[in-house]
């Protein structure tokens, strides 16, 4: 039996996270399909069929699912189900909100954010904000998981010749309906994906010192992130929050500015490979997870790291 | 309308976890417990809902061992009216947990239920969805704005590109995000008040729910902790090692 793993996409881009989610699939090992459900979804379908390792992709094209509502995803998942013995998505807040409805229809047991593969029944995942590793088994008929992307190389985007194949729809639940998105919009790179990540706090003050770290961002080629108390101030958007209950981020490089390093954050940026903190407390529980730590006041090390920089 | 609000009991937000000797989960004794922080903001949002006349009456119901009465009473100070109590292990599962959750709404018949997007310990943000699923509601997950009228409810939810507005049918179960609201703290005649308030007990065996769980712990591990980095003296030097020696930038 093979592998479902369902799309994230805005019916204009396809969700990158939607690779990790595939790499993981070919580690479980098993036919890969992909679901692409949306409206007019064409130009997602030729792209999924691109990736590589993808054997099939099913399309489902339907304005019931232009906009992720679970109710009307999860019975067209559920129909698919019992011709695979695992379903994927990637633990995107679309896919978080999808599969648990999926995993009660069918009477599964989900298996949230896993991070590593031990065998097709076993997977390892972080419980206690990251604090604790769990491994658990699943002997359920299919295994309902979502995936952590940062855990997971992305799978090459070309070089995969899927077949296409549309499907039925299940029509309109008529339980909930789409109004409006406020998306924030931005140049620079995914936040999730992006390479290096530069991140404020508190310590910023307000929302226009940001600015400040943008400009450094716009150096580096960096996305933007904050922490919950930046967030909660109303400094930035709620999409930037990095942490247990927001994005998790492994970049190359991650720059912490004016925050202190609560597990909540850590829990969304310890697995970086380079952290860098500015805090002007010594003590800050940040500099315990810094590779490289700075103790300055950030008004004066920010802008001069801008100049440094060139 | 009257409005059921699941709220668990957890480890302390603040508190560092330990992994147990023998790898078989987390140390629990001796810790300091406290209601699912998201919790909190769901309890809160009822009483809102109820001081605004949008709701009669806000019924908190609790599954785990005996100490999670007092997280009822919690609830209960904060100003929640009647609370339940469901005897089970500490480890249940969510799915074992939407489905008790249903049979309480079957008797109970509230026309909202309020959850935490996620507990804090299993990390898990399934239970709501599950529910949902199970009673066939529409289900508003990580929600930063409820607005109820009627027999339709307006939410705004937290997602991955910013926020999302959606109409959802009542009854409905909304999952609740951070930024909804800012819990209150119960005052001290409010605690004493709390001690009076009903509690029943309900057992799994009269919901008639099959809680075993599905899936097995193989072992809880320490996650590798990362090496201690040194202190750089300037922002030069920061830039000098980033370049040259870890090689990012
Ligand atoms: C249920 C729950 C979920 C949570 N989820 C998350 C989450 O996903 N992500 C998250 O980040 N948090 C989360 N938190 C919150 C977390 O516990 C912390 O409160 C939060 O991370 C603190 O943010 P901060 O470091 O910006 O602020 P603070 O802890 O106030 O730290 C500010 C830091 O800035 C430094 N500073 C101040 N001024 C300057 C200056 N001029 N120059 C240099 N340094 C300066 C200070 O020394 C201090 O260390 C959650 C909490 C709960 C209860
Ligand atoms: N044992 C429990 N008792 C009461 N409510 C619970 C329990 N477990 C989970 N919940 C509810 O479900 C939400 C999400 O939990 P989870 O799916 O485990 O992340 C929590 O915030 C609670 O509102």
């Amino acid at each position: 039996m093979g592998i479902l793993v369902f799309c994230d996409h805005d019916n204009g881009q396809f969700g990158a996270a939607t690779l990790n989610a595939v790499s993981a699939a070919r580690q479980i090992g098993g036919d890969i399909h992909l679901l692409v459900a949306g409206d007019t979804s064409g130009t997602i379908a030729t792209e999924a069929a691109a990736i590589a390792g993808v054997a099939k992709v099913l399309v489902a094209d339907g304005a019931e699912y232009a906009h992720g509502l679970a109710e009307n995803l999860a019975p067209l998942i559920c129909d698919l189900a019992s011709q695979y013995s695992h379903i994927l998505a990637p633990a995107t807040t679309t896919g978080k909100n999808i599969m648990p409805r999926v995993a009660a229809l069918l009477d599964v047991m989900q298996i949230s954010d896993i991070i590593k593969i031990d065998d097709a029944n076993t997977f390892q995942r972080p419980i206690y904000a990251g604090n604790a590793l769990s491994t658990v088994r699943s002997d359920e008929t299919t295994k309902i998981i979502t995936v952590r992307s940062t855990a997971f190389e992305a799978a090459l985007a070309e070089g995969g010749s899927a077949t296409v194949e549309k499907i039925g729809n299940n029509g309109d639940s008529g339980l909930s309906s789409y109004v409006k998105s406020e998306l924030s919009s931005t140049d620079r790179p995914e936040l999730t994906s992006a390479p290096i990540v530069i991140s404020g706090g508190r310590g910023m003050q307000d929302g226009a010192n940001f600015a400040m770290l943008e400009k450094v961002a716009d150096k580096l080629g960096a996305a933007v992130g904050a922490s919950r108390a930046a967030v909660d101030a109303g400094f930035v958007p709620n999409d930037y929050q990095v942490g247990q209950t927001g994005k998790v981020v492994a970049p190359d490089l991650y720059v912490a500015v004016g925050i202190s390093g609560a597990i909540q954050h850590l829990a969304g940026m310890k697995d970086s490979k380079v952290i860098v903190a500015i805090n002007k407390d010594d003590e800050a529980p940040i500099f315990q997870v810094a590779d490289f730590g700075l103790v300055a006041d950030l008004f004066d090390a920010v802008p001069e790291l801008e100049k440094e920089l060139g | 309308m009257k409005v059921l609000v699941p709220v668990k009991r957890v480890i302390d937000y603040n508190v560092k976890v330990r992994v147990k000797a023998d790898n078989s989960g987390v140390e629990l004794a001796n810790v300091k417990m406290a209601m699912n922080p998201f919790d909190e903001i769901a309890v809160e949002q009822a009483l809102r809902l109820k001081e605004a006349s949008g709701a009669e009456e806000v019924v908190v119901v609790s599954i785990g061992p005996a100490q999670n009465q007092e997280t009822i009473r919690t609830a209960l100070a904060m100003g929640a009216d009647r609370g339940i109590h469901i005897e089970a292990s500490h480890d249940i599962e969510p799915l074992a947990v939407a489905k008790l959750l249903k049979a309480v709404v079957e008797r109970e018949t509230p026309g909202l239920v309020l959850v935490g997007k996620q507990a804090i310990d299993d990390d898990c943000n399934q239970t709501g969805q599950m529910l949902a699923a199970l009673l066939g509601w529409a289900q508003g997950t990580f929600v930063s704005a409820l607005e109820v009228a009627g027999d339709k409810a307006k939410i705004v939810r937290e997602v991955d590109g910013g926020l999302e507005h959606l109409e959802i049918q009542m009854p409905a179960i909304v999952s609740v995000d951070l930024r909804l609201n800012e819990p209150r703290y119960a005052s001290l005649p409010n605690i004493m008040k709390a001690k009076k308030k009903p509690l029943d007990s309900l057992t799994v065996d009269e919901l008639g729910v099959d809680i075993n769980p599905r899936l097995t712990i193989v072992k809880v591990e320490e996650p590798a902790a990362r090496e201690a980095g040194i202190k750089v003296a300037d922002v030069k030097e920061l830039v000098e090692k980033l370049k040259n020696e870890a090689k990012v930038i």
